[in-house]
């Protein structure tokens, strides 16, 4: 469903000169699978995840969805595509409100009932939220719970979650764990989820490491969760 | 009535016929339309144009429309509206001006309101602004707005200004007794070529006494907006003043709020932030699978409703 091909990132660095963020990154994504993707803080992962909705553009290199060349595509032009993208820090609005976002992520206008399943799927009572703004008066893990409601609600083929978890509680955390195999199971989307979570490594299909702007490894959990487990220190995809 | 004019109704006061309650309609500088109710009474002004409205002690529950409408290109109408609000009434008053400007003159409005609240009163006033026609005369609007609030009583006022005024100057100043409240949200937008200033004065006099003013705008084009606020905090009293502002285009806002406490017990905070659309926000509604200039769209309605 996803391919990527010989994927280049550069940016300037401070210095001027080019800083190279990902590098010769070739990875494919089958239909209906739950991928983790993991490996050390600024390794790539997040702007591998822009890369697939085009928030950011390669500076070589092709990407595929379902066979067509979206390298040159639009955010928007991905969006109505099929794919959805759950940022690690959502956006705060002044006057949209919970429901307007989520019927806009639903694209059409959403009564009550289901923005009411989306977030209580997420752990929110839909009576005490839909009415508020997306502003500054919901807490970091309201906002990421919504965000994550907002994704659910545009069911597309693929979805690309940037570090869910981070800001989440433990019990909601235990519901989040939940409402991706669900995801998972009860359609045949496809998931890529950034994570550094186990609970979350354990219930992908396969697992992913990224680790200075490349793939070093990439395998089913048995075989690459015991080494990450070891700690950094030694383990030899963090070398 | 002609479409134009019903048109001008529609956009400020929300109205398809006449209202019901008590209302004074005022067409190119006339009224043309009046009806009083058992507890509101509107009485012409002698000495100069304008009325008085006169709202009785224990008024409940009732409204009052005074829209005005110019669709003669090159009129300048002047008008004083003074509200007498009694004691214990709780009531609703639309005003707003319409102009419709298809010659080359230019039109003007300045409508001066005032109003005198007696004690344990809430009233709610919204005014909108609204201008229309082709023609190169300016569209020009110099509202003035003068509250005297008495003892516990509470007034929201709510004013708009989305579309086709092509200057003005607004002015608001307020005067609050003890346990009085005063909540005013304004929502602005300019275009084109579009002048705007608004500017508030509140004096908290009395003891606990409170004031939120909430100015929400989007400048366009060329356009160019100026807020001003001043506060002060003359008693035990809260005051807060808040003014976003979206910037686009070549367009300039600017902001210059003050806050004095002249009272220990005074408590005065001021907000201001001006900037363009976050770039983040844009990419967010994008990913919702709506264009640049949907997601642009959304987040200006969002702002402004």
């Amino acid at each position: 469903m996803l391919e990527l091909q010989n994927l280049y990132f550069q940016v300037p660095s401070d210095t001027g000169a080019t800083k190279e963020i990902i590098h010769d990154l070739s990875l494919t994504f089958d239909d209906h699978t739950f991928i983790a993707i993991t490996g050390p803080n600024g390794g790539g992962k997040s702007t591998l995840a822009k890369l697939i909705m085009g928030i950011e553009k390669p500076t070589s290199g092709k990407i595929l969805f379902n066979g067509q060349d979206i390298t040159d595509l639009s955010i928007t032009e991905r969006a109505n595509l099929g794919i959805s993208f759950a940022f690690q820090q959502p956006v705060r609005f002044k006057g949209i409100k919970v429901k307007d976002l989520i019927a806009l992520a639903a694209g059409k206008d959403v009564k009550n009932p289901n923005t009411c399943d989306y977030l209580s799927k997420v752990g929110l009572c839909a009576r005490d939220y839909i009415n508020r703004d997306i502003d500054a008066s919901l807490s970091g893990g309201e906002l990421k719970r919504i965000e994550i409601a907002s994704i659910i609600a545009r069911n597309t083929p693929l979805s690309v979650f940037d570090e869910p978890e981070a800001g989440i509680d433990l019990w909601s955390f235990n519901n989040l764990i939940k409402v991706f195999e669900e995801m998972h199971e009860g359609s045949d989307n496809s998931l890529i989820i950034i994570s550094h979570q186990e609970r979350i490594l354990n219930i992908a299909d396969e697992i992913v490491v990224v680790a200075d702007g490349t793939v070093k490894a990439r395998g089913r959990k048995d075989d690459i969760l015991p080494e990450l487990l070891k700690g950094t220190e030694g383990c030899r995809f963090y070398q | 009535m002609d479409a134009i004019q019903k048109n001008l109704l529609e956009q400020v006061a929300g109205l398809h016929e006449m209202p019901s309650g008590a209302y004074n309609i005022r067409a190119n500088g006339q009224s043309v339309a009046r009806s009083t109710s058992a507890h509101i009474d509107i009485v012409t002004k002698e000495d100069k144009q304008g009325i008085d409205i006169i709202i009785k002690p224990g008024t409940k529950n009732e409204s009052v429309h005074i829209p005005v409408e110019l669709s003669q290109s090159g009129l300048t109408d002047i008008v004083y509206n003074d509200f007498y609000g009694g004691d214990d009434c709780n009531v609703t008053i639309i005003a707003g001006c319409g102009i419709h400007n298809g010659g080359d003159k230019d039109s003007k409005h300045d409508g001066i309101h005032s109003f005198f609240i007696g004690k344990n009163s809430h009233v709610k006033y919204v005014e909108k602004h609204y201008g229309s026609g082709d023609g190169k005369g300016e569209r020009i609007m110099n509202p003035e707005t003068v509250v005297e609030l008495g003892e516990n009583s509470f007034m929201e006022m709510e004013t708009v200004q989305i579309k086709g005024v092509d200057s003005t100057k607004r002015k608001t100043s307020a005067k609050l007794a003890d346990g009085a409240k005063l909540v005013v949200t304004e929502k602005l937008m300019t275009h084109g070529s579009q002048y705007a200033e608004t500017s508030f004065h509140v004096d908290l006099d009395g003891e606990g006494s409170s004031a939120n003013v909430i100015s929400r705008s989007v400048a366009r084009d060329d356009s160019k907006q100026f807020f001003f606020s001043k506060i002060n905090g003359n008693n035990k009293c809260a005051g807060h003043s808040e003014c976003d502002g979206i910037i686009m285009d070549n367009a300039k806002i600017s902001a210059l709020p003050e806050i004095t406490a002249n009272h220990l017990e005074a408590s005065l905070i001021h907000e201001a932030a001006i900037g363009k659309i976050a770039g983040e926000q844009i990419t967010k509604l994008m990913t919702l699978g709506l264009t640049e200039e949907e997601a642009e769209a959304q987040i200006i309605n969002g702002f402004l409703k």
